[in-house]
């Protein structure tokens, strides 16, 4: 194996200190010298970094960075390093497989969607589409999820199509529509090379996008280093960097969030001609946050009032903020309202569309962005309102069929009710596509009793037998990155091209292939009797596409395929007017809220309730961003005598998701083989217990069995991290969500992973 | 006058409100959205009936002899079966219009009698109630469809 670096050991790898410019530095592991180089980007995080894939005799054989991409200058991390030889896995899928009296059996390609298709329109004839629900991921490509999107929204009619990034992303995409009107990050990435300042809310960045954090990492070292603010209850890579950290009780970023405002408004380190000029609802905001003196944020969050100030010194002085947010907020307690206090922050001190000051309300997967932009989460394709009958009519037009068809009269189904209809057996047909629920929903337990229930067929499309796919009807082999054409945007807005290098193995095929041969035995139609779905290349689904984004935010008009394989990535919006892309948005102080534009209504930040068309014409901030704040609401639950320990579940640098890539890798596998439970030398000391001895850790919900590994963590608190499940060791139950809790945010409707109650007991 | 008659009617209808609104909480637990956002909104309707307190004392409560109409009739148990969470909701939206209404009934009088403090608790009042409105209907609509179309 040749590679520049060890990048299980040096998982940042050498710095190139800097400010201005972030110098090139390539990063490259093969296993054989490759006979060619592919040009694609890394599907195992939202950073996105741009790679070629190294091919020899029709073998994917290592990957190297792209020196020209303006998202990694080069660089890649451990998981982009090393990811790819799941590819080469030899228990890969290869053929479809039917449940055939209790057991899973290999089935032709015809059989299979023949079954799928007869139980399709069985559940139509008795029920409508309400009988058929689709749960997506955040790891297919753009032209994937717009297929599915059509064919759900305009083919079936059904609102009952969700991704995996509820789980990861929805918070992130409900904030950015909260404040600014609709989804879209405002920021670059170049923001990091000048920025003054920087805040991570609840996100361990040096574990989630390591090359991210390298960058960082090189401004750090090099001449001006900007401030780091890290809220987090771990002492993570992240936090041990950091100029400040605060470290939080559980479930109280609200309140830390209205403390430091409170600072900075009366501190008067505010820009009142920008409060004035571009937002709506300062004077609320302000009196909201009044209530929340350093004193009080302390004794509720623990957080010590003079570090708080420090805090609040850094973020109210410096010239240029860049803040990233993820599962810390997303995942807990109030986390809309969270989020958006990060963009208020932003807002009230005028720091947004300009070079140095950028939020990144973070993505967790790869290809999530895709997922809501193309409608394949609980969204309209293009940022569309599901509220604005307009919008509903453009896509109509767009797509030659009545307006009726396209499920509008509430919004999209939310993917924890999909799972509870299943649950409740009013829908009969659920079709999982790229994601393994069966280690990644909260209360695993559930999650297995309903797979398994007999009024529920299950469709499982996947590359591997996934500890979801044990319990499928149907089973279809996936082909993944790699071995197919498509494109996907990271969280900058940028957005990648990845060609094919290689053949899948067997029968598997593209997702894409898969649903297009979906819709076309299914007979959709459009208005005219002419088949719905137009296209049969992802490039024809991407010209189509680009029609769909057309004058919306997201617009992708100024690309093509071509363009896309010229370059390294372009971001979006990408039109005549910027044909390369827009490094900015919301540089005017114009934002995408008004009436006629926006995504969304608005939301009740705490019941949820969605606002109507006329209550939201009534303030019609036209163009102004929202300044919107909420008061804390305690957890739902609360550690008590019977079970007295907070539990926090989160990632480890080496792994993705439920680990079915990352798991396949020799190198990540055996970097982080197994799950454990961290606890504080404090409790390890109260309960006896040193690092690798086994405990039993157990919730109102479940129970698992883990190593311990004690230190750097608050007392009461532990923390088990999410990746692990039952494919590779089925013997002892392990996965951090056979304890986690079925509940989640009133706007974003993301689950809380991030606390539950529980007791450990040594075994 | 008759005020203080038509303040026991509201303090009543907040009295059964937060009552219902805790029972559809236990019954439908296995909505977590139910079950946590209805509890959240009991202890509102249960401010409403402390903080009437003082205007009672000041108009001193006169019970109406009026039959218990809205709860006796719409809602004495949660009930079970498919439909159940759906017509739940419905009688919770009827009870809070009803809370509604008495706080625009009794705005009105307190401007006519210019009590600034009254006017002003039912307008903090009428504005909690509206959210809990447009909860109940946000969640009406999206039960609906399922309910009456899919469910078994
Ligand atoms: S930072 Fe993310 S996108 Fe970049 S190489 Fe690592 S996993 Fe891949």
């Amino acid at each position: 194996m040749e590679q520049t670096r060890d990048s299980i050991k040096d998982i940042w790898g050498e710095r190139t200190p800097y400010e201005g410019h972030w110098p090139v530095r390539v990063d490259e592991l093969t296993e054989e010298a490759p006979d060619r180089w592919v040009q694609s980007a890394c599907v195992l995080c939202s950073n996105g970094c741009g790679m070629d894939i190294g091919v020899k005799d029709g073998r994917i054989v290592g990957v190297r960075g792209r020196a020209v991409d303006a998202v990694n200058h080069g660089r890649l991390g451990p998981k982009g390093l090393q990811g790819w030889m799941a590819n080469n896995s030899p228990d890969r899928l290869t053929r479809p497989l039917i449940r055939r009296n209790g057991k899973l059996e290999e089935a032709s390609w015809d059989e299979a969607m023949d079954l799928i298709v007869r139980r399709s329109n069985d559940i139509i004839s008795k029920k409508t589409s309400l009988g058929i629900g689709f749960y997506t991921s955040g790891q297919l490509f753009l032209e994937e999820y717009y297929t599915l999107a059509v064919l759900g929204k305009a083919g079936l009619g059904t609102p009952h199509m969700d991704g995996n990034t509820r789980l990861c992303t929805d918070t992130a995409a409900a904030a950015l529509k909260v404040s600014f009107g609709s989804d879209g990050q405002p920021g670059s990435y170049t923001d990091l090379d000048t920025t003054e300042a920087i805040l991570h809310v609840g996100h361990n960045i040096a574990s989630q996008q390591t090359v991210l954090w390298t960058r960082i990492l090189d401004r750090l070292a090099g001449e001006n280093p900007p401030k780091l603010v890290v809220i987090d209850p771990r002492e993570t890579f992240t936090a041990m960097k950091a100029t400040v950290h605060l470290v939080p009780r559980v479930g109280t970023n609200v309140p830390i969030m209205n403390g430091l405002l409170n600072l900075i408004i009366q501190a008067g380190h505010i820009n009142p001609d920008y409060i004035d000029a571009h937002t709506v609802g300062f004077e609320e905001l302000k009196q909201l946050v009044s209530q929340w003196s350093p004193e009080r944020v302390e004794a509720i969050s623990g957080v010590p009032a003079t570090k708080l100030r420090e805090a609040a010194r850094i973020l109210g002085t410096a010239k240029t903020l860049v803040s990233t947010i993820l599962q810390g907020v997303y995942q807990s307690m109030q986390a809309t309202a969270a989020a958006v206090q990060v963009n208020n922050l932003h807002l009230i001190r005028g720091l947004i569309g300009h070079t140095g000051s950028g939020i990144y309300q973070m993505n967790g997967q790869p290809t999530a962005q895709n997922t809501r932009e193309c409608g394949a989460d609980g969204d309209l394709p293009g940022f569309r309102n599901w509220g604005n009958p307009e919008h509903i009519e453009q896509l109509a037009r767009l797509w030659n069929v009545d307006s009726n068809i396209i499920p509008h009269w509430s919004p999209p189904t939310h993917a924890m009710q999909i799972w509870r209809y299943a649950e409740k057996g009013s829908i009969n047909l659920l079709w999982i596509s790229g994601t393994n629920p069966a280690v990644s929903l909260p209360q695993l337990e559930r999650v297995r009793s309903i797979l398994q229930q007999e009024n529920l067929f299950v469709v499982v499309q996947d590359a591997f037998m996934t500890e979801t796919a044990q319990y499928a009807d149907v089973v279809l082999p996936a082909a993944i990155w790699g071995e197919k054409t498509g494109t996907f945007t990271n969280v900058d807005r940028t957005v990648h091209i990845s060609h094919k290098a290689v053949d899948p193995p067997g029968e598997a095929k593209p997702d894409f292939e898969i649903f297009l041969d979906y819709a076309r035995r299914m007979d959709f139609r459009d208005k005219d009797g002419a088949p719905l779905i137009k296209w049969k290349t992802p490039e024809e689904c991407f010209e189509a596409w680009k029609e769909c984004t057309r004058g919306r935010p997201c617009d992708y008009t100024g690309m093509s395929y071509a363009k896309l394989s010229e370059g390294s990535g372009i971001q979006w919006p990408c039109n005549e007017q910027y044909p390369d892309g827009k490094p900015h948005l919301y540089e005017d102080g114009v934002f995408n809220t008004s009436i006629d534009y926006c995504e969304t209504y608005g939301h009740d930040l705490v019941t949820g309730a969605a606002a109507t068309k006329e209550e939201y014409k009534a303030k019609d901030p036209k163009g102004k961003a929202f300044l919107k704040g909420a008061d804390y609401e305690p957890p739902h639950e609360e550690p008590d005598e019977e079970f007295p320990l907070w539990l926090t579940t989160g990632r480890l640098v080496y792994h993705f998701h439920t680990r079915t890539k990352t798991g396949r890798s020799r190198q990540l596998n055996e970097a982080a083989p197994d799950a454990f439970v961290q606890v504080s030398d404090e409790d390890a000391a109260r309960y006896g217990l040193k690092t690798g001895d086994l405990v039993e850790v157990a919730s109102r919900r479940g129970k698992v069995v883990e190593p311990v590994l004690v230190g750097d963590i608050e007392p009461g608190l532990v923390f088990i991290p999410f990746h692990y499940g039952y494919w590779d060791d089925p013997g002892r139950k392990r996965a951090a969500n056979e304890l986690t809790l079925t509940e989640w945010d009133a706007v974003s409707k993301q689950p809380h992973y991030k606390y539950a109650a529980v007791r450990i007991r040594k075994i | 006058m008759h005020i203080g008659n038509y303040i026991a009617l509201a303090h009543h209808s907040e009295q059964e409100l937060t009552k219902a609104f805790r029972q559809v909480a236990e019954h439908h637990k296995d909505e977590p959205d139910i079950e946590q956002i209805c509890q959240l909104l009991a202890t509102w309707s249960e401010k409403h009936v402390n903080e009437l307190k003082t205007f009672i004392e000041r108009y001193s409560e006169e019970n109406s002899n009026e039959p218990e109409r809205l709860t006796q009739s719409l809602f004495e148990e949660p009930r079970s079966g498919g439909g159940a969470l759906l017509r739940d909701l419905h009688d919770l939206w009827l009870m809070a219009n009803e809370a509604e209404l008495c706080w625009i009934v009794l705005s009105q009088a307190a401007q006519g009698l210019h009590d600034k403090k009254l006017e002003a608790a039912c307008a903090r009042f009428r504005d909690d109630t509206k959210r809990q409105l447009a909860f109940l209907l946000t969640r009406i609509k999206v039960a609906a469809p399922q309910t009456l179309i899919a469910a078994d």
